[in-house]
């Protein structure tokens, strides 16, 4: 008798979606989906807006991560202005904007890892979901708790200071920024009372890293074949070949390591990448467009980035990348946990940087924005902390937006979260006639790993809770379990 | 030298030189009346209400009403301010006011006295007008979902030689402002900039300027509407 396996909504991600498990009549596994049930349509209200609007107008996608709308919108418009693509701005503009980002992405990666996926690690796939969240977390573990608070509230503040607010500022305008760090933030974020100071923020990040090394030498096997497939891996990097996530070329690698894509410029992504419809999601499905829909797709975020680059500037994370890439002896990491791993790297990279630049003159003075010869096309790509995001606006001579387009960081991993959940559901589900709570903890524990925001992707509104439905072959409705 | 006029507000006393308003005389004593349509030096139009007193049991519109000798004002009353609350409910309800991306928002009139008056959500149901923007000034760009027909465009914004910029288009629900496009052709980046700045709310922008003022900045970021105001009253 086939059954399908429905779990609505997931949880611990931002947005909303189910997944529906088809069973056939030996109960194995037949086919499996990641639905993404929301439906926003920013790329189509934004059109006959004047097109600086859209930076603080594409933001409100999301709560998590406005801050990578707002400057990918905001990189697009630096094009339309004539400010060229990211390396055009004054030092001023580019470097308050990075500081934005560094901090945004610091902050998202400890929520992701602090509030989001340590109950797993913590307390184990199996554990009582009433002790397996963020609570749990706080009443067992209470330091790494006020650690995530803390770490999220220094890159909100950060935020705060190079945008004006923590959720949906207005400081980066197109063509550069509006404001200038003051001298009293700079102070703050360098010399805070502990814990608020930058040096503070890179030990947690170290000791977060050392955390999860330790519960990976425990749970190798786990680590590494939960949900492990190959796949190709897309991000910008810089020109030498450097993890950047403010600004760079695409770069895609196959599984083995092999450059599918280099050095493009990301004003023409269209000639690169390509976006399939499917009727059963609201989120499209991109490829890269030369290996076509069956192959051509790939993920970004975190475990990409790694993959793509061939180093990171900055001391401390080199090091432990160095370590992180020896695992695979250089090749490609195509193991879905190490996400968590690469995350944790690229966090310690965003306190190294933010120290940097918070060191650096030119945030508080110099002039704030440029502008050249007027475009209609503009393209921004920043690397947000769930991958890869792109804005594409066209505008008219009258300011006007005709066209808008966004490639949304969790869009790119599309496939990878429907394969990720396919491996899953097989290793799991194979053969099984109940579904049990820590099985479809495991299908979420798999999608959890992207870090995936679903409200982003479909351009939707509210949180994300997973319920799963077993249904007969006659497609009536036999059991039913919601997390 | 002309006689002062005495007069009170809320029982407070108070003068005023002969001809002013209420409005006028109610600044020039300290004392802040909510107005929206009122512009300093120009006539005033009486059409947002939300300045309305109440003299003698009736409700007047402080920015038109002279004072007069003796005139008892009342301003800052329970019954006035909840009127008020109900004429900034139906101004948010009659356009499409999206302040988290308006770029007027923290400098927006209409705004900073919704929050002054701890309006909510409006009790009214919105209309969802459809109004077409009119983007093709080179300097200015108009949205006509955001304004409030209060006029301070067509009796402020001029040109050298004293005509009006802007003008009433259709009647009833289908009233809206319009901008001569021919005489605006040539707007200077001055004159553009003043329109934005008399503009209560987000309906006229100059191009290219969006967000260029950081937040805190802004004009009610750190203090409400009126709170410039202070009291010279004994």
């Amino acid at each position: 008798m086939n059954k399908k396996i429905t779990i609505e909504p997931v949880t611990r991600v931002e947005g909303h979606g189910k997944v529906t498990i088809h069973l056939d009549d030996q109960n194995n596994v037949d086919q499996t989906r990641l639905h993404i049930v929301e439906f926003r349509g920013f790329e189509r209200f934004v059109q006959g807006r004047p097109y600086w609007e859209a930076p603080v107008l594409v933001q409100r996608l999301c709560g998590i991560c406005p801050v990578s709308h707002h400057l990918a919108a905001a990189k697009a418009l630096d094009v339309i202005v004539g400010a060229g693509t990211g390396d055009g701005l004054t030092p001023t503009g580019e470097k308050m904007r990075r500081l934005m980002h560094y901090g945004q992405m610091f902050q998202s990666h400890a929520l992701h890892f602090f509030h989001l996926v340590s109950p797993d690690l913590l307390f184990g796939i199996d554990a009582d979901p009433a002790i397996r969240n963020v609570i749990g977390v706080a009443m067992k573990h209470k330091d790494l708790a006020v650690q995530g608070v803390m770490m999220r509230k220094y890159g909100q503040e950060v935020i705060r200071a190079t945008a004006g607010k923590k959720i949906h500022g207005t400081g980066a305008i197109p063509g550069g920024i509006n404001k200038h760090l003051t001298p009293d933030d700079k102070e703050f974020f360098i010399n805070g009372p502990d814990p608020m100071n930058i040096d503070k923020m890179i030990d947690w990040s170290q000791g977060a890293l050392d955390f999860l090394k330790d519960y990976y030498k425990k749970n190798t096997d786990f680590i590494d074949n939960f949900a492990q497939f190959p796949s190709n891996h897309l991000s910008l990097v810089r020109k030498d070949g450097a993890l950047d996530l403010y600004h760079g070329v695409i770069r895609a690698v196959d599984a083995e390591g092999n450059r599918i894509l280099d050095d493009v410029d990301y004003q023409d992504y269209e000639n690169h990448i390509e976006e399939e419809v499917r009727s059963w999601s609201y989120m499209k499905f991109p490829y890269i467009k030369k290996l076509g829909k069956e192959k051509g797709w790939y993920r970004v975020g975190p475990l990409a980035r790694l993959n793509t680059c061939d180093f990171i500037p900055s001391p401390l994370a080199q090091k432990e990348f160095e370590a992180y890439k020896s695992l695979t002896n250089g090749k490609p990491n195509n193991m879905c946990m190490h996400y968590h791993y690469a995350r944790l790297i690229e966090t310690l990279h965003a306190a190294e940087m933010m120290k940097e630049l918070l060191n650096d003159p030119d945030l508080m003075e110099g002039e704030l924005t440029t502008k050249g010869s007027r475009q209609n096309r503009g393209v921004g790509l920043l690397e947000a902390p769930r991958g890869t995001l792109f804005h594409h606006y066209e505008v008219n001579d009258s300011d006007e937006i005709v066209k808008a387009n966004l490639i949304v960081s969790t869009t790119n991993n599309n496939e990878p979260m429907n394969q990720s959940v396919n491996r899953v559901a097989h290793s799991w589900m194979d053969g099984k006639t109940e579904i049990t709570e820590p099985m479809m903890n495991a299908v979420e524990v798999a999608i959890r790993a992207y870090d995936p925001c679903l409200s982003c992707a479909t351009h939707a509104l509210g949180k994300m809770p997973l319920e799963v439905k077993l249904y007969d072959a006659h497609k009536t409705l036999i059991d039913r379990k919601r997390t | 030298m002309s006689e002062k006029i005495k007069f009170t507000i809320d029982g407070k006393e108070c003068y005023a030189e002969p001809g002013q308003t209420i409005l006028e005389a109610a600044l020039d004593n300290g004392v802040y009346i909510p107005s929206l349509c009122y512009l300093k030096d120009v006539i005033p139009a009486g059409s947002c209400r939300i300045c309305n007193v109440k003299v003698a049991g009736r409700f007047m519109t402080a920015c038109t009403t002279p004072v007069a000798m003796g005139m008892e004002v009342e301003n800052d009353i329970p019954e006035l301010n909840e009127l008020r609350v109900s004429i900034i409910e139906m101004l948010f309800v009659s356009g499409n006011h999206f302040c988290p991306a308006c770029e007027k928002s923290g400098n927006c009139e209409l705004q900073a006295l919704a929050y002054k008056y701890t309006m909510m959500v409006p009790r009214y149901p919105y209309l969802f007008p459809e109004k077409k923007p009119d983007s093709g000034n080179k300097k200015l760009f108009i949205d006509r979902n955001r304004c409030i027909l209060c006029k301070r465009c067509i009796r402020a914004v001029k040109d050298e030689q004293g005509r009006s910029l802007f003008a009433f288009k259709n009647r009833g629900n289908e009233l809206a402002i319009s901008l001569d496009h021919e005489l605006a052709e040539n707007i200077s980046d001055e004159l553009a900039e003043e329109a934005m700045e008399i503009c209560p709310v987000g309906s006229i922008l100059k191009k290219e300027k969006g967000f260029q003022q950081p937040i805190g900045h802004r004009k009610f970021d750190k203090q409400a509407i009126g709170s410039d105001i202070k009291s010279v009253i004994k």
